[in-house]
């Protein structure tokens, strides 16, 4: 055996640390290491050159890198290895940078922890043998879960690039959050006037099966073969009937809050979410219907009044929940974002006043689709306001409501709102108080500028402390802090900044899917600069606000990023399996198949042996390596590769030396 | 000098610890810590596993037999595993070797498993911090006379 040692100087960000001559001239002495050197930065073009040139000139059989972590730059040494044509498998990184270097300034310490820890893996690598990939066929059809701008980009992008794309939507209709919008920053241009287009593609693409009013049950299987489970809920109307006239609507008799418009103004119990929905189809919302109702109480109630007027009878009461299932190579997650509640604030009314509203209302108050057709009256006696106050950082950078961090857009779009309330009232005065102005974009402090100088908005550097209703109106007070004093304003219509959270279920999703998340509920990326739309689990992938707060020009970018990395992906036939997976040794299994039971991917199978007994086996391209069969069998027949139990105890050994 | 810093620096002992890190969640959150340069005590090493579901109670047993103060195992949140459910199985493993440590004569505090995820990097900074004090106070583990 050839060991060859590098280690990594990193610049000064191990070698200010770690002395890593002193490492390389004790490596160099120790049993099979026939090389030793350190470089400068080994994952450079002139470090891996080093790396092969020793390879080959000193005709190595083994090769540890001292660096950074093995998740950063593995793949890297190992094709550089690959190169050589030295198997890429016979190589083992140490990690003396995340976890020695960064986390200690005790220079000796450091240098005697790095040299265990490349002991350590010597004594791993020592234990190594060659390993092949296999190859798996990959299933060239995407699914795209949310369908909002991120979602619908995605899926446009992948649809025209010839793929198969199954685009599930939790509500009734694909848009999401930007359907509700009146118009976006900082172009002020019509938010569904740019969207409906987008939308009617999604619907109306040859490539794309939308399935609405669906959520994921559940997810099998891995990269380039994955089963998914749809549920889709029962709208109690046909959506292949349906033709969206809306004269269901107009006739049912059942009101229920309008969740399009977010409990402005009324709906009915059976609803087309909003004019440009797709598909354009009428819902039951079971819980407002009389018919549904009267049946839960065991009365019999012959309402059915949309059955009744339905041209094409589409209304069907005993649609059941459907579960659909679904072959996919990869996934793409795209389920956005929520609003904070605003009501844990007992200083802004903790929701007990109408005329205290979410931006996201606001919206909808100026939109011409939403419940007052763009005249902004207010809730509580449809008064058209002529102070109207905007309240930044509700439920952002506030430590005690445990949301420390920046919601990013809602400074834009309160600026916008300040313009559009000129736009519709120009007799109106209104006031903005914020903590900072963050206007970061392409064209967005100008946009800033617009909303103070044409605009007028008004803007109080500080924190309100108390509203209270006064005279039919409300008192705003609050701290100037520029000027350091108190300031009351006398508003008609206080409108809250809601901050940006993880879109509720989420989380679940995210435990389907085997993805990691933050504390925060947001979906986690790769790598926080160079994987931002692909995940831990190779083959899903993030785009938009699930990932973390995000503005429509960001979603619309990730979401197109996305579907280039997955058309990547697809573009295979096959797919490279790792071949860092589990391996029964036949002659030792005694057949009692408790790896079968643990096995979550379903990759062991029973066969016969020449001499009738039956053992276990694994089927290399299924298995994903986790390692739990073989923690499991009680006669010790299964390895796993790259982790047998010689090379940990190896290491433990090296490390208690 | 703030605590974290002066935990650190009180660094005169001779002690061993192992740990054994899952390399979606934990071994992550070790790195999070080193790329947030959260400083940490040195006496720690770490061993890369696919899953804690991995783990053969052999190979904490193995490493206190060879002579490491300490052994700490930590892998995803219970729902997160990115194998589904190693965790849980390993959980139910490892719950059990507290025991059988005791039984063997080793302090059971001188073991320990938890969860961190990827994104931790300060939960695993404390975890070491707590972690590392509670050993220097056991002291080095004793060794056996044979």
């Amino acid at each position: 055996m050839r060991i060859g040692f590098f280690i990594c100087h990193c610049g000064s960000n191990i070698a200010g640390t770690v002395d890593v001559v002193q490492v390389a001239e004790y490596v160099s002495k120790l049993p099979n290491v026939v090389h030793s050197v350190h470089l400068m930065y080994t994952c450079s073009q002139p470090g891996q050159k080093e790396i092969v040139d020793a390879i080959k000139e000193k005709r190595l059989t083994r090769i540890v890198i001292a660096a950074c972590s093995p998740k950063m730059h593995e793949v890297t040494f190992r094709r550089a290895i690959e190169r050589t044509g030295l198997n890429p498998y016979l190589f083992e990184m140490a990690n003396i940078r995340e976890h020695c270097s960064w986390i200690h300034d005790d220079r000796e310490l450091a240098t005697q922890k790095a040299i265990e820890l490349v002991e350590m893996t010597i004594a791993k690598v020592a234990r190594h043998e060659s390993l092949f990939s296999n190859k798996v066929d990959v299933n060239k059809k995407v699914l795209i879960i949310g369908g909002g701008i991120a979602g619908i980009q995605a899926a446009l992008d992948m649809a025209d690039g010839g793929f198969e794309v199954v685009l599930v939507e939790r509500e009734p209709t694909i848009g999401g959050k930007m359907a509700q919008l009146d118009n976006t920053f900082p172009t002020i241009d019509c938010s569904s006037c740019i969207l409906t287009p987008k939308m009617v593609d999604a619907g109306q693409h040859e490539k794309i099966k939308l399935i609405t009013y669906a959520e994921i049950e559940s997810v099998s299987g891995y990269v380039g073969n994955f089963e998914v489970k749809v549920h889709k809920k029962p709208p109690y109307v046909n959506y292949e009937k349906c033709i969206g006239c809306g004269i269901c609507e107009r006739k049912c008799p059942a009101k229920a809050p309008n969740r399009f418009n977010l409990g402005i103004g009324e709906g009915k119990a059976i609803y087309i979410p909003f004019p440009q929905a797709v598909p354009k189809v009428a819902t039951i919302t079971k819980e407002h219907c009389i018919y549904f109702k009267s049946l839960a109480e065991g009365k019999l109630n012959r309402c059915k009044i949309c059955q009744k007027v339905c041209h094409v009878s589409a209304v069907d009461f005993e649609i059941k929940d459907e579960y659909i299932n679904e072959k996919v190579g990869a996934i793409i997650t795209a389920v956005g974002f929520d609003l904070f509640n605003h009501s844990v604030y007992q200083e802004y009314g903790g929701g007990r006043y109408p005329d205290v509203i979410s931006s996201l209302q606001y919206e909808r108050l100026l939109s011409a689709s939403g419940p007052t057709e763009g005249k902004i009256k207010r809730p509580s006696d449809g008064k058209e306001p002529e102070t109207v106050v905007f309240i930044s950082c509700v439920g952002s950078r506030d430590d005690s409501v445990g949301r420390p961090y920046c919601s990013g857009i809602c400074c834009m779009y309160m600026a916008k709102q300040a313009i559009l309330t000129k736009d519709h009232l120009p007799e109106s005065k209104t006031f903005i108080f914020y903590i900072d102005i963050r206007a970061g974009s392409k064209a967005y402090e100008e946009f800033v500028k617009r909303a103070q100088v044409e605009a007028g908005a008004q803007y109080i550097r500080g924190r309100v402390a108390k509203i209270y209703p006064e005279n039919g109106g409300l008192i705003v007070r609050g701290v100037d802090t520029l000027l350091g004093q108190q300031v009351e304003v006398m508003a008609d219509l206080v409108v809250l900044a809601n901050g940006v959270i993880s879109s509720r279920g989420s989380n679940e999703l995210a435990q389907k899917l085997r993805i990691p998340y933050d504390q925060y509920g947001f979906l986690s990326e790769g790598h926080p600069k160079l994987k931002p739309v692909e995940t831990n689990t190779a083959g899903i992938f993030l785009a938009g606000a699930c990932q973390g707060p995000k503005d429509i020009p960001s979603s619309v970018a990730q979401g197109s990023a996305t579907a280039g990395k997955v058309q990547g992906l697809l573009s295979k036939d096959q797919l490279e399996t790792s071949p860092l997976v589990a391996l029964v040794e036949c002659s030792r299994c005694i057949g009692c198949f408790k790896c079968l039971k643990v096995c979550p991917y379903n990759a062991i199978e029973r066969i016969t042996l020449k001499d009738g007994s039956l053992v276990a086996s694994v089927i290399p391209t299924v298995c994903q390596g986790c390692g739990l069969c073989v923690a499991t069998c009680p006669s010790a027949s299964i390895t796993l590769k790259g982790f047998t139990d010689d090379q940990l105890i190896a290491e433990v050994e090296a490390l208690c030396r | 000098m703030s605590d974290i810093q002066k935990d650190i620096q009180n660094n005169d002992s001779n002690i061993k610890i192992i740990a054994f890190l899952c390399n979606w969640c934990s071994y992550g959150g070790a790195d999070t810590a080193g790329t947030s340069r959260l400083k940490q005590p040195s006496e720690v090493r770490i061993i890369r596993i696919p899953c804690t579901g991995r783990v053969n109670p052999l190979f904490p047993m193995k490493a206190f037999i060879d002579g490491a103060d300490g052994v700490l195992i930590s892998g995803c949140h219970p729902n997160d595993c990115h194998y589904i459910e190693g965790n849980f199985y390993a959980r139910r493993r490892l719950e059990v070797l507290k025991y059988f440590i005791d039984f063997m004569g080793i302090e059971k505090e001188r073991f320990d498993y938890q969860w961190v995820s990827a994104s931790e990097g300060q939960r695993w900074q404390q975890l070491i911090i707590d972690f590392v004090e509670r050993i220097k106070k056991l002291g080095p583990i004793g060794k056996c006379e044979t």
